[in-house]
């Protein structure tokens, strides 16, 4: 793997692991919102 | 047929697929008529839901079309790559390898499922599970690549969304989102093949059996007619059951009215060269509003008459 390829790469991981990242943020909020629904008798 | 779908494609890349590719494998595209005519079926449902499980229901339904569509695209990569429309999405591009998009669309369809079960009832999530596996066994693995009634039989699949979406309010399937399933499923012969009449060339070249490559274009053209005649019977099925009213009444007759024109304009038409389809460009646009205005219309309705 030439540099230049190996930079590609890491900028990719980066960018993937940042969506990861912002995507598990999200489910956090998501499901937080549908734990306080359930328990408040919501349907 | 595709080959091996464990094979990975010769053009296939060592680099890590980029996240843009990932969210492509879902086809955003289609996923916009699925959304609206899931939401459509959740909204005209009798009952309540609450704002954040509705919109939860709605995102499983989203990203079950999306898990859906990975594993249909997983499968096809082979014959995505002989089709200048597919050659570029992310496995026959050689952007993505085939085992990321085999993990992405499996652990997709099963979180879809699970959060559905979870968030709304396991009806609804076992019909979104129904949905996803019809798509990818039933049509993608079994009917596309044998039958030239595929569209037909697979179009099931696409029109399982409104009904998810009633589930997930009611718990139960009513008569009014089985009418809408039959409403979408006679609507898709139509849609479908009207635009399979001007890109044939495409679908000749991956040796996919589809109606004007087998049976020619009359024959196309003659089935386009037998199922709008059907879909308009579906379409004013809601009235005449009195499961709507009077705005979707209008709107079902004055739409299915001119799809009638349209089609049969298609139907008594002879052109073979599809730079000069302009009818049946007119009809495979007009279907796509069509559908998004009676299902608007049933939503309307439900809230102007509750």
């Amino acid at each position: 793997m030439t540099p230049e390829e190996e930079k590609q790469v890491r900028s990719r991981q980066k960018s993937r692991a940042l969506v990861t990242g912002l995507l598990l943020a999200a489910l956090v909020i998501l499901f937080y919102a549908i734990t306080i629904v359930k328990i408040g008798g919501g349907h | 047929m595709a080959s091996s779908p464990f094979m990975t494609g010769s053009a296939a890349s060592t680099m890590p697929a980029h996240w843009r590719d990932f969210v492509a494998l879902t086809k955003p595209r289609v996923m916009t008529l699925v959304v609206f005519t899931g939401l459509c079926g959740l909204l005209a449902a009798p009952g309540h839901i609450h704002p954040v499980l509705a919109f939860t229901a709605i995102l499983c339904i989203a990203l079950g079309a999306g898990a859906a569509a990975s594993l249909n695209q997983w499968y096809e990569a082979d014959i995505d790559a002989k089709m200048k429309r597919t050659a570029n999405r992310p496995l026959p591009a050689g952007r993505m390898d085939r085992q990321s998009a085999l993990h992405f669309g499996v652990g997709l369809s099963f979180f879809s499922v699970l959060l559905m079960g979870v968030a709304t009832n396991w009806l609804a999530a076992s019909i979104l599970a129904v949905s996803i596996l019809y798509y990818v066994f039933i049509y993608t693995i079994w009917l596309k690549p044998r039958t030239a009634q595929n569209i037909v039989i697979g179009g099931a699949a696409g029109a399982f969304p409104p009904v998810i979406g009633s589930a997930a309010v009611t718990g139960d399937v009513g008569a009014l989102p089985v009418a809408l399933f039959m409403l979408t499923f006679f609507w898709t012969p139509p849609h479908f093949w009207a635009l399979a009449l001007f890109v044939k060339t495409d679908y000749s070249a991956a040796n996919i059996p589809m109606l004007p490559v087998v049976s020619g274009e009359v024959a196309t053209r003659r089935q386009i007619w037998f199922y709008t005649a059907i879909m308009a019977a579906a379409a004013m099925a809601p009235v005449l059951l009195r499961l709507t009213g009077l705005i979707y009444g209008l709107t079902a007759l004055l739409g299915t009215g001119l799809f009638v024109i349209f089609a049969f304009d298609v139907f008594r038409r002879r052109e073979t060269d599809p730079s000069r389809m302009g009818p049946e460009r007119r009809l495979f646009k007009y279907s796509i509003l069509y559908l998004f205005a009676l299902f608007g219309a049933v939503v309307v309705d439900r809230w102007v008459f509750a």
